[in-house]
């Protein structure tokens, strides 16, 4: 049998119930979304773009859907404390891929601004949601990306009303937790209207000790001016398995940040689609990764820039230990046009062992006439003039090597924009580094 | 403080130090001279057990220690300073952070409670000034962007912070100009005590008009070829090397 088949199978006995508790919006696609995930099917191990994860090995196993959505036995509000001092977020909770709606936090939010789930923000805002949902990440830009259409049943919105600027970051995080190996479907809806402003962040959690997979599809409007910034905390562990799609369009002047750091993870492939479809947009994409034992992270990014005067800057970093695999791939477009883009590229990637891989494939085209643009890759291992610098003025040789590799982390932390997050994240990358269990959350 | 038997010691299978014989005592300031290539840069290197080098044949005795056996990280904490002829730059890993552990290092293996982030800040100021380092370099990422003169008085920045019992110099005057070759030097003299010892790596007697040798040593193709008191610079600066290399 193909992989896809238990899908297909699933999706033909269960259709009505997933219906019955999903928004109509999400179930206005399902059918074609259906008919796209059979023609596409999970993409060939031997395609270009996913040479070297095996898709249709990680959908494989038989895993459960909450396709009944039963009620979460916990409230994570009680359990869960994510512990960022300084960082004073609104905490919104999706378990599994249920929005747990367990608290109203809109009173902290500024009139007209939504932050909840995707069932009740349909219901709430209908022709908002049928104007967005699915829009940007396109049913048939892959075959992910359609079993998620078919399946997924809620998610989280983000939506701010034109010239409103939301101050606290808002913070959603995703818990896997389950007795059973279990698969969940998730969505993020970004809706940032003209001259707009927020600041969300993930962070994704992996609890009990069975295998989860996730398909995660993020949508992002950037409207005319709007500023958003996005920040995605990968903690799950090595029996998690995460195919996320990040998209986002861009109108003129706005300015989006998309930073993803993987702490702790299993498998994973990030896919960014950005569209910069406005004049002056700019757009910052940096992402990194430390990995051991046998983790890998696949990193795909493909950049647009389909409007002149517009400003990219990517960075991807990989830090490879014991026989882990980084794999990064690359792609800035320049269509015809968009003169005067600067589109800059940059992968770094530091393998600690003999055994660790890194793939990475930079790629540029440019089709418009004055530009400036560049791509640069480099794949190494630590300084040993620095280790010896560190070691000559009476730094152990171990405490030398982990200031050497926070060090490489340094710039990808540089570009968070929330003071409390940075600081976070420098003492979960020096506790991940000294081998200390390291959460941002606390299950009590 | 120091003693050098019959050292030799080889880069790549390549030997450049061929039986080098050197003793110095507390208190005493020795310089080393020699053309490009003579195996000055290797002997400091040896010294301070870069591991890019091989110690062939021969002894090193350091205060009643046999230096060789020791990791970098222990000649460290036991006194020995190298002024980097090329210091490193470390992006990402902040001056601040880069003293702080090595201070701590050092004062736990003295069996010393750590410095307080109130005593070391001021610490941090005390010495900034023997050097005059800007305050804002200190804020910066080990040597990034620094100019050629900055990383050197970064060097003796670190070596007033650490004090060490012995201090080798390694070209620490080339590259700069007379105010800062004026400001370095003037900071190894504020650092000297009849208790440590200083070793002078360099190739021009410049240096030794701020710092005063007791010895003058001349590097020749691995070996020492001839030692006497300070007006061997002179001499040195006025007729070259080739002069020695004849007599030879």
């Amino acid at each position: 049998m193909k992989p896809e088949q238990q899908y297909i199978d699933l999706f033909a006995k269960y259709e009505n119930l997933i219906r019955q508790y999903s928004p109509e919006v999400m179930n206005r696609s399902r059918t074609q979304a259906l008919e796209s995930f059979k023609r596409q099917g999970f993409p060939a191990g031997k395609s270009e773009d996913y040479k070297y994860t095996n898709v249709a090995q990680a959908f494989a196993p038989d895993y459960g859907l909450n396709l009944k959505r039963l009620n979460i036995p916990v409230n994570p509000y009680n359990v869960f404390h994510c512990d960022v001092p300084r960082l004073n977020t609104l905490p919104y909770f999706v378990v599994n891929d249920s929005f747990y709606d367990g608290k109203q936090l809109e009173a902290g939010l500024p009139e007209g601004v939504y932050a909840g789930g995707l069932k009740n923000f349909a219901e709430r805002h209908p022709q908002i949601a049928g104007r967005y949902y699915g829009k940007a990440a396109q049913i048939d830009k892959g075959g992910v990306i359609a079993l998620n259409a078919m399946l997924a049943q809620d998610g989280f919105v983000l939506y701010v009303p034109e010239n409103v600027v939301v101050d606290r970051p808002i913070q959603l995080v995703h818990i896997f937790r389950s007795y059973v190996d279990t698969m969940a479907n998730r969505r993020i809806l970004v809706i940032m209207e003209p001259r707009s402003q927020a600041k969300l962040l993930i962070c994704d959690h992996s609890i009990d000790n069975v295998r989860f997979l996730s398909t995660e599809v993020v949508e992002i409007f950037a409207g005319e001016g709007a500023g958003f910034d996005y920040y995605d905390l990968e903690e799950s562990d090595v029996t998690t398995t995460r195919f996320a799609s990040i998209h986002i369009i861009q109108e003129a002047f706005s300015n989006v940040l998309a930073n993803t750091i993987t702490l702790n993870n299993g498998l994973t492939r990030n896919n960014y689609h950005i569209e910069l479809n406005g004049e002056y947009a700019q757009s910052t994409l940096c992402g990194m990764a430390i990995l051991d034992s046998e983790q890998q992270v696949d990193t795909y990014t493909h950049i647009t820039h389909a409007a002149a005067n517009c400003t990219s800057n990517e960075l991807f970093k990989n830090f490879l230990n014991d026989r882990s695999t980084g794999i990064f791939s690359g792609r800035i477009l320049v269509g015809e046009g968009a003169r005067k883009t600067v589109a800059y590229q940059t992968n770094r990637n530091l393998c600690a062992t003999r055994d660790a891989r890194m793939y990475s494939k930079p790629q540029l085209e440019i089709y418009a006439d004055d530009v400036k643009c560049s791509h640069g890759m480099t794949t190494g291992q630590l300084d040993q003039n620095a280790l010896f610098y560190l070691r000559s003025r009476g730094i152990p040789a171990a405490e030398a090597l982990t200031m050497l590799s926070i060090a490489f982390t340094a710039d990808i932390v540089d570009n968070v924009r929330l003071d409390g997050l940075k600081d976070r994240l420098r003492n979960l990358i020096e506790k991940r580094f000294r081998g200390e269990l390291a959460s941002c959350g606390e299950i009590l | 403080m120091l003693d050098i038997k019959n050292l030799h010691a080889a880069v790549n299978g390549k030997e450049i130090l061929k039986g080098i014989n050197l003793s110095v005592g507390k208190g005493e300031v020795h310089a080393i001279m020699g053309p490009n290539g003579s195996g000055k840069s290797t002997l400091s290197s040896v010294l301070v057990g870069n591991p890019a080098f091989e110690v062939t044949k021969g002894e090193v005795v350091y205060e009643g220690k046999n230096l060789l056996e020791l990791s970098p990280e222990d000649r460290s904490r036991e006194g020995i300073f190298l002024s980097f002829q090329y210091p490193v730059e470390i992006p990402g890993v902040s001056m601040v952070n880069f003293m702080r552990a090595a201070v701590n290092e050092h004062r736990r293996y003295k069996r010393l409670e750590p410095l307080t982030a109130g005593d070391f800040l001021k610490l941090m100021r005390e010495k900034r000034d023997i050097v005059e380092l800007d305050n804002k370099l200190a804020g910066r990422s080990v040597n990034e962007g620094f100019s050629g003169g900055e990383k050197k008085r970064n060097e003796i920045f670190q070596m007033a912070m650490l004090e060490p019992k012995l201090a080798i110099l390694d070209e620490t005057d080339s590259g700069l100009d007379i105010d800062a070759l004026r400001i370095v030097a003037g900071g190894v003299n504020k650092l000297k005590t009849s208790e440590n010892a200083t070793i002078v790596i360099t190739h021009y007697q410049r240096l030794l008009e701020y710092i005063k040798p007791d010895a003058v040593h001349v590097l020749y193709q691995g070996r020492i070829i001839r030692t006497a008191g300070p007006e061997l610079a002179l001499e040195l600066e006025e007729k070259g090397y080739d002069w020695l290399k004849t007599t030879e």
